[in-house]
């Protein structure tokens, strides 16, 4: 038998190594807006600041092509809103289509390739390097095979996204805690039991990390692969947008990604706090 | 009480013997080691660190194969994980992500069985728990999360407990408090307990009997008969008996540690040594 030697004295594996998702909350309603003055303080600070951009570009001169004003961005937001709103939904497509693949391909391969750790070592250079490979860089290649339709951009979502999930995801499954898979075992608990019921909940917090960060950076894989080529989607508006100098559009198109983006990080914030809160 | 005169031992170990296969060659844990617990005894296991106490109680548990020897269990040979025998880790080893209720349920879940809720009530109500069922081990103190981890551990009606030293990392007002504790869910349910620790007045005051390893590799060097009756009362710690007893188990341990090669046989009487 060559079982590992017991020790449960020592800080068990995974402590404090972890990002977890509390500990991202700088910004999203971390630590919870308290008092009218804090209000007051925030909405103060927007004001100047914004205020203070629109004050500078008009007293400055600034031309229209480079900078526009908050206010004539405000303005193309909703002006221009029924003409974007189908190339959001477009983007959205993608988006989800893309992260649901990659990230279930993920999250089942980071599943089995903890399980065997012979195998993940093989394996292991070829998800580093798809985890660094910016998937943008095969767009041009995917549209040549595919075209200009939905399939290229899914696909590239698709490679963007799982990488990053199956690479958190696997981190999560390797958290092994000895004593809890002893006391499991105790209870004459199967492999599969021991995985769904302590290796699973384990791992959920880097899981919603792995999450999160794939489905930002399929959002940046979408808008890219849709600059490259193709006549819909947020991206597409933004190279249609700068080509015909019409700034303000441009802007409205960004702000509307960082709606997006911010959107995925609130999501997965409240369902770490919901679901993975007690990493705390 | 000591609960002597049945011929099968309720838990037998028999030249236990575990070598660890490590990076840096292998570990004779323990060698050769025998040890009998009557039905409703109490024993206690102490020796100094790394004697392989915890490897004892793990191979005891059948979560540990032995590299030879046996283990019996009411004189049959288990060879795994057994549901008869319940088992309290080191640190509470609540599942975190689960509450009080949930983590009590836990091994009924394995064992796809219905929870006896009234059994369970009963146990919450004896470590002073009920109510608590719905706080995640977080908002538990250390005392409390050991409460539940108790609780968890009789939710089977095992037989046998082993508590792999359950309160080590307990501050002392509660640890006495744990150990009462012990006492009473013992005088209620007579379960057979082998309590690993390090704390000697901890082994004496639950203990029929406490059992003094040797050094690694771990056989048992000592064995010492708690004569104390039953319910135990925090005075007889007191009393003189108590304090030699504590004294010679000290020694007996501190001896144990002197002795500077691990392989070399050694009998308990000539490896006393007098601490400077």
């Amino acid at each position: 038998m060559s079982d590992a030697i017991p020790e449960f004295s020592k800080a068990k594996s995974g402590d404090g190594q972890d990002v977890s998702l509390t500990n991202l909350s700088a910004f999203a309603s971390g630590p919870g807006i308290q008092s009218g003055k804090e209000v007051a303080a925030i909405v103060a600070v927007a004001v100047i600041v914004i205020g203070g951009i629109e004050l500078a570009l008009r007293l400055f001169h600034v031309p229209l092509y480079i900078m526009p004003p908050p206010s004539s961005i405000a303005y193309a937001l909703f002006d221009e809103f029924p003409l974007i709103a189908p190339h959001l939904g477009y983007t959205l497509v993608e988006l989800l289509s893309g992260f649901a693949i990659g990230a279930a391909v993920g999250l089942v391969l980071a599943a089995v390739i903890t399980q065997f750790p012979f195998a993940e070592k093989i394996v292991a250079p070829y998800i580093l390097l798809l985890v660094t490979t910016p998937m943008l860089a095969l767009v041009p290649l995917l549209i040549l095979r595919f075209g200009f339709g939905y399939t290229p951009r899914i696909i590239a979502v698709a490679l963007a996204a799982g990488p990053m999930v199956m690479i958190n995801a696997a981190t999560g499954f390797r958290r092994v805690d000895s004593a809890k898979i002893a006391l499991a075992r105790s209870y004459g608990a199967s492999t599969l039991q021991i995985f769904w019921k302590i290796r699973a909940p384990m791992a959920l917090p880097m899981i919603l990390v792995g999450l999160m960060i794939g489905a930002i950076f399929g959002l940046l894989t979408a808008v890219g692969a849709e600059m490259v080529g193709g006549g819909f989607g947020l991206g597409n508006r933004l190279t249609t947008y700068s080509s015909m100098i019409q700034m303000p559009q441009f802007f409205a198109v960004v702000l509307i990604l960082s709606m997006l983006g911010i959107l995925i990080y609130v999501l997965f914030f409240l369902i770490g706090k919901k679901w993975a809160s007690w990493e705390a | 009480m000591n609960a002597g005169d049945i011929t099968t031992p309720k838990l037998g170990v028999q030249a236990a013997t575990k070598i660890y296969h490590t990076a840096s060659g292998d570990l004779l844990a323990l060698d050769r080691c025998s040890l009998d617990v009557k039905t409703n005894e109490i024993v206690s296991i102490v020796g100094p660190s790394g004697c392989g106490k915890t490897t004892l109680l793990w191979s005891m548990s059948g979560l540990h194969g032995l590299t030879s020897g046996e283990i019996r269990l009411d004189g049959k040979a288990i060879t795994g994980p057994h549901p008869d025998i319940g088992i309290v880790f080191q640190e509470a080893n609540l599942l975190p992500w689960r509450n009080l209720d949930a983590n009590i349920r836990f091994p009924f879940e394995i064992k796809g069985e219905k929870p006896d809720r009234a059994w369970i009530a009963h146990l919450l109500n004896r470590v002073g728990l009920d109510g608590f069922g719905g706080k995640f081990p977080r908002e538990l103190s250390g005392g409390m999360q050991q409460r539940a981890a108790i609780v968890r551990a009789l939710a089977l009606k095992p037989s046998v407990l082993l508590m792999d030293e359950p309160f080590g990392a307990l501050d002392s007002f509660t640890r006495e408090e744990m150990n009462r504790l012990v006492e009473e869910i013992w005088l209620d349910t007579k379960t057979t307990i082998v309590f690993i620790t390090h704390s000697i007045e901890e082994a004496i005051f639950l203990s029929d009997r406490v059992v003094v390893l040797s050094a690694r590799p771990g056989r048992v060097a000592k064995e010492y008969r708690v004569p104390f009756p039953r319910p135990r009362s925090l005075e007889i710690m007191a009393t003189r008996e108590v304090f030699d007893l504590t004294n010679r188990i000290k020694m007996d341990i501190v001896g144990e540690r002197a002795t500077p090669k691990a392989e070399q046989q050694r009998t308990s009487a000539e490896i006393v040594r007098i601490r400077p």
